[in-house]
């Protein structure tokens, strides 16, 4: 692997090359003379070219504009969808996550049999396994004044999302936990803490820095999964586009276009992710 | 709380790791004010001792007490205890994603429930008493050794103990920041804190201790005076250690 890289992407050091020499035939080679001089990195510049281009062209052209604009419509249940199924399976998780590696023997099995059942399901399967089977239940069995959570498909969509993303995160908070060195908890409550006090203030603020990379990287990959939705008809981006393209007969530039709206929405992630590895990041 | 009583207690105390007997029946008693070293070679039971008094480990057989308070499995009368004694860690053990002030406040905050401003006064005393107020904005990374381990001595005197444990506080540093750690300790000592000092720094032990113990092997071998100890040491075991230690 590593002659394989050296071999096809070993890249000469553009600051230490003459401005004739630098390449800029193609675009890569464009994109790393641009990354040499913005201090970007060359896959970046790729994308900001290559988004720039897409851009002109939908601008310029009257009907991927108007695509654009009523497919964005979907956008707003996409990320509604997305960032309430985040926040609570961050919640489900951190639970999960510390009943993982508590001492208790029922807290514990609880919680791995939580993980092991939930993550070993597609999360489309459990998606419609909820829609179909425990909504309707639950819609019966609970306070009428509590029913309408399972009678609406983008808060069943919501709380099935966030069950399955729960389960994942609950590993991505174990393993954070229990990357931190034992002797912290030791000096926490040799300094007289509690468990739960040495966990919220020296444990987790130390794990959740730690696996900030991989929350982000669910927060992501949930976004994406969001679409998965449309199969219990909430009108999100992808079954929005897809109604649309079926109605008009255009379907390239109905997927184009939604295939950019997702990758904006993702990059945008990345780079608050990013933001917040560096602003947490612990001085060294 | 007479006076006179040991403020800690060791009574016929057995630890097993697995299949490791870690300690075998040590009994040992420390009257307030004393500065004990414990010495030994690596595997005797010094740092298992010494965790038992705060409840970091708790014997499976014999009696822990300090300060009456007896050391069990019961978490109010952990906390009861670990709220008088400090100790200070061989790896420091800072929270590295707190300042040097944060790291000496929160305990106050969380366990003392004192506010931020006395907190904070505390610390910073505390700091000039260990000589590096001007660390206070710094984080524990961008510290050396010797002075992680001077806030970790901060940190620990933070909460008023009546006891301070030290598990080899001396053994991560490099060479010329040992003196500055032994020199903040010695302090504590003269002040007439109740010490005990799990160390090979035999100069520190001549300095400060007003007792040495020789362990080995689980059990506490031969006990005195340190001057005694490393000029008149009677056992087989012990001076074999020495002449192993001295070069």
């Amino acid at each position: 692997m590593i002659g394989m890289r050296g071999k096809f992407f070993h890249m000469p050091d553009i600051e230490l090359l003459p401005p004739d020499n630098r390449p800029s035939r193609d675009i890569a080679g464009k994109a790393l003379a641009l990354s040499g001089v913005s201090n970007l990195p060359a896959w970046a510049v790729i994308i900001l070219i290559a988004g720039l281009i897409a851009a002109a062209v939908i601008v310029t052209n009257a009907e991927y504009t108007s695509i654009l604009l009523i497919l964005s419509s979907g956008i707003a249940l996409t990320l509604y969808v997305t960032f309430f199924a985040y926040t609570l399976a961050l919640i489900f998780g951190l639970v999960a996550g510390l009943m993982r590696v508590s001492r208790n023997p029922i807290l514990y099995t609880i919680a791995t049999l939580y993980v092991e059942v939930i993550r070993g399901i597609p999360l489309l399967v459990l998606i419609l396994y909820f829609f179909f089977v425990i909504a309707p239940f639950l819609a019966n069995s609970v306070p009428d004044q509590f029913a309408f959570v399972f009678r609406d498909e983008a808060l069943e969509g919501i709380i099935a999302l966030s069950v399955g993303y729960g389960a994942y995160l609950a590993e991505v908070y174990r393993a954070g936990i229990e990357s931190i060195p034992r002797g912290q908890m030791e000096a926490a409550r040799s300094l007289g803490m509690s468990y739960p006090s040495a966990m919220r203030y020296v444990i987790l603020p130390q794990a959740i820095r730690t696996v900030l990379p991989p929350l982000g990287n669910d927060f992501i990959s949930l976004l994406k999964d969001s679409a998965l939705v449309s199969a219990i008809s909430v009108k999100e981006l992808t079954l929005w586009t897809r109604q649309r393209s079926a109605n008009t007969f255009k379907p390239l530039e109905h997927w184009t276009i939604a295939a950019i709206l997702y990758l904006v929405m993702t990059l945008g992630l990345s780079v608050v992710v990013r933001y917040l590895e560096r602003r947490y990041a612990i001085p060294k | 709380m007479s006076n006179g009583s040991p403020i800690i207690r060791i009574e016929n105390v057995h630890k097993r790791f697995g299949k490791l007997h870690a300690l075998r029946g040590v009994s040992l008693n420390v009257e307030r004010g004393q500065v004990l070293v414990i010495i030994g070679p690596s595997g005797s039971g010094k740092s298992t001792l010494l965790r038992c008094i705060n409840g970091l480990e708790i014997p499976e057989e014999g009696r822990v007490t300090v300060d009456d308070i007896p050391v069990t499995h019961s978490a109010a009368n952990i906390n009861a205890v670990r709220a008088e004694v400090g100790i200070v860690f061989q790896q420091f053990n800072l929270f590295p994603h707190l300042t040097v002030l944060q790291n000496v406040t929160l305990s106050q905050q969380v366990v003392r429930k004192r506010t931020p401003v006395e907190s904070q006064r505390i610390a910073r005393e505390l700091l000039s008493k260990v000589g590096i107020p001007e660390k206070a904005g710094a984080y524990p990374a961008q510290l050396s050794g010797g002075q992680q381990q001077r806030v970790a001595i901060a940190r620990a005197l933070a909460m008023n103990p009546k006891i301070m444990l030290f598990d080899e506080p001396t053994s991560a540093l490099d060479p010329e920041m040992i003196k500055e750690v032994l020199d903040a300790m010695l302090v504590l000592a003269q002040e007439g804190m109740t010490m005990v000092v799990v160390s090979h720094e035999m100069g520190f032990a001549r300095a400060a201790a007003n007792r040495v113990i020789f362990m080995d092997e689980g059990t506490v071998v031969e006990d005195g005076a340190p001057e005694q100890m490393f000029t008149h040491a009677r056992g087989e075991r012990m001076k074999q250690f020495m002449s192993k230690i001295l070069y």
